[in-house]
């Protein structure tokens, strides 16, 4: 079990203190330890997310270095297997093909590779964009109060209730038809990122208002406001470092939502364009193909993107749980 | 030299009716009303009441963390209501408050160092790292802390420790001074004593006013040159806390003196029989005229007429129509 936290001066205070003008002498030297501190210990413990952890770490690194050494890049076609994909496209060592080929003959090992790069970047742009703007947004109209609250968290109503599956389809579909737009390099990826990123903070923006409403009535929060602290600087020193555990924990799991969006998205032939690639559009391929005998196309896409989501679900759990203040 | 004077202050919030429309007037909580008071300079004030009797809303309304409905709050003369935004903020400087619960007032993902730092980044944002450190350092010293737990989490301190470092925190500015909200209610008996007397020798060692807010007057009188009692939002008498307490001249103080423990059972059981019965009434509909009179054991008929103000009696100012004459326990 965990040690106490006590610190041993802090346990003996009263025969420490006798002396009434006396100095309190700690027994270690250095700094103290934070909650965020305790809350890794406790994380570390945690078999299941630890290994989720390098597991995570495992994709990540491969997802970098895995280009890099395959033989085959992820866009050229390998003449010699085309038109025998079942046989000659399977997955070997000799070819180089590890995990075969798609349907056009090209090396999956490196297209699923790029995917990933494709995936986790759009997970984790979905997830820093809910953090800085669903935080900020959040701590301020709950630290700000009465109305402007009230419109804030109102806007926040009315950006939720615009279906913004339909909205993300328009926006892709009218990014690609546009000359004008597709002379800009990159647009399909910014277009899929905005798009993401803009819907993605506004339940993180409800949760940090949330607790914000419970923060701004603590007594720390009112010892900052009679000594002048101005109000920005309140929010961001004292109620947002508060609110960090459980907008960590959110961002973790919203993650692989933002990952299961973009595959969708992409599945259904928006999003990533070829020959660029993700994991939904992997599955989207290899679904097309799942009759004829060529279950690999879809077998290591899958692998990847299921374990990837169980890691971030599993890395999410064990943090919330270090970060409980229930356990604290 | 009177360095705060409170004129006929009042506070008071509206509370919505459970089920009311948007646009009905909402009822008025009268938590203070109409205090006057003051501090002076040096000098120690003890503000004494029950639970609900308005005692945290005034001090709230002294460092201006909760605005005064009507009547004015004057420091050295001036109305605080009337200073620009800016000269406030100044303000602020010279009055500090410790609170009731240690622990709840630290940011708890902040260094004990980085809180008692804090005022002093607000104020003079022009000291060096290093200056500050100094400063915090020497302040924790005082209350008996070693600047070595400087980088240490509140967490990591005791009650008494932290309220320690809530004290620092308000000391480090050297206000003029300090709104202590029941400082030691939370902490352990033995530790009381300690936070007591080492409030009682630093504000007198740096000539800082203090304004003591407790529920129980054996804790209040320990520390304070004159004491206020209030009850219900209203003050029933203040005056020089020996003759206060050895004379009470409001039945209300002489029932708070009689409620003090007493370690004699014999003497303990026939104190115990004046004690005052029945909860305080709800500040929505406070009784009219005297607020005290429906727990009064020596209301009359007149006492619902008007508020009595406060008048000398004997050594003390006591809001009463029928104060009480004799000198009650010498």
């Amino acid at each position: 079990m965990r040690a106490p936290k006590m610190h041993p001066a802090a346990a003996a205070e009263p025969f420490v203190e006798a002396a009434e003008t006396g100095v309190l002498v700690a027994d270690e030297e250095g700094g103290g330890r934070s909650l965020w501190q305790d809350a890794r210990r406790r994380f570390f413990q945690n078999k299941v997310a630890v290994a989720s952890l390098v597991w995570l770490a495992i994709v990540a690194a491969m997802a970098l270095i895995g280009p890099l050494v395959a033989p085959w890049d992820y866009e050229s076609v390998d003449w010699s297997v085309l038109g025998n994909i079942r046989e000659a496209g399977r997955p070997s060592i000799e070819s180089g093909h590890w995990f075969g080929t798609d349907e056009l003959g090209r090396d999956l090992f490196a297209r699923t590779m790029q995917g990933t790069q494709i995936s986790l970047m759009v997970g984790i742009v979905g997830a820093l964009a809910a953090v800085v703007i669903g935080t900020l947004y959040g701590a301020i109209s709950g630290y700000a109060g009465g109305r402007v609250d009230g419109f804030m968290m109102r806007l926040v109503d009315i950006l939720v209730s615009i279906p913004y599956m339909f909205v993300l389809i328009l926006l892709l579909v009218v990014v690609q038809a546009s000359a004008f737009l597709q002379s800009i390099p990159g647009i399909q990826f910014i277009a899929l990122f905005v798009g993401i990123g803009a819907i993605s903070w506004f339940d993180m923006a409800r949760i940090a208002r949330g607790q914000t409403l419970s923060l701004k009535n603590r007594e720390f929060v009112e010892a900052a406001i009679a000594t002048g602290v101005r109000p920005f600087r309140i929010v961001t020193r004292h109620i947002v470092p508060n609110l960090m555990g459980i907008v960590v924990v959110y961002a973790t799991l919203l993650v692989p939502n933002m990952i299961i969006f973009e595959s969708f998205v992409s599945f259904l032939g928006l999003g990533v364009q070829e020959p660029a690639t993700s994991w939904g559009a992997l599955l989207n391929d290899g679904a097309e193909t799942l009759t004829r005998g060529t279950l690999w196309q879809i077998g290591f896409p899958l692998f990847f993107f299921v374990t990837t989501l169980f890691a971030f679900f599993f890395i999410g759990d064990g943090l919330r749980d270090a970060l409980d203040p229930k356990d604290r | 030299m009177t360095l705060l004077r409170l004129e006929d202050l009042s506070v008071t919030f509206p509370v919505a009716r459970r089920g009311a429309w948007p646009w009905e007037a909402p009822d008025l909580l009268r938590a203070v009303t109409d205090v006057s008071l003051e501090v002076a300079a040096g000098e120690t004030l003890g503000l004494v009441g029950e639970s609900g009797s308005g005692k945290s809303t005034l001090a709230r309304a002294v460092i201006g963390t909760i605005p005064a409905s009507s009547g004015r709050v004057l420091w050295e003369g001036q109305d605080l209501a009337a200073l620009s935004a800016g000269r406030r903020r100044r303000h602020r400087a010279e009055v500090q408050m410790v609170f009731q619960d240690p622990l709840a007032a630290l940011n708890p993902r902040m260094t004990v160092g980085r809180a008692i730092a804090e005022p002093l980044q607000t104020h003079e944002p022009d000291a060096s790292r290093d200056e500050r450190r100094r400063r915090v350092g020497e302040v924790m010293e005082k209350v008996g802390l070693s600047p070595k737990l400087m980088d240490r989490y509140p967490h990591e301190f005791s009650g008494g420790q932290c309220q320690r470092v809530g004290i620092a925190r308000a000391l480090v500015l050297n206000p003029r001074l300090i709104v202590a909200d029941e400082p030691v209610s939370a902490l352990d008996v033995s530790v009381q004593a300690q936070v007591v007397n080492l409030m009682k020798r630093l504000v007198k060692d740096m000539g800082i006013s203090l304004i003591f807010i407790a529920h129980d007057l054996s804790v209040v009188r320990n520390v304070s040159d004159r004491i206020a009692v209030m009850y219900l939002g209203r003050l029933m008498e203040v005056g020089p806390a020996r003759p206060l307490i050895a004379a009470p001249a409001h039945p209300y103080t002489r029932a708070l003196v009689e409620a003090v423990p007493v370690p004699d059972p014999a003497r303990g059981a026939v104190r115990a029989a004046g004690l005052v019965e029945g909860d305080i009434p709800s500040p929505l509909s406070p009784p009219s005229g005297c607020v005290f009179r429906t727990r009064c054991p020596r209301a009359r008929p007149d006492c619902a007429d008007a508020p009595p103000a406060l008048r000398p009696v004997r050594e003390t100012e006591a809001a009463c129509i029928h104060p009480i004459a004799e000198a009650a326990h010498a």
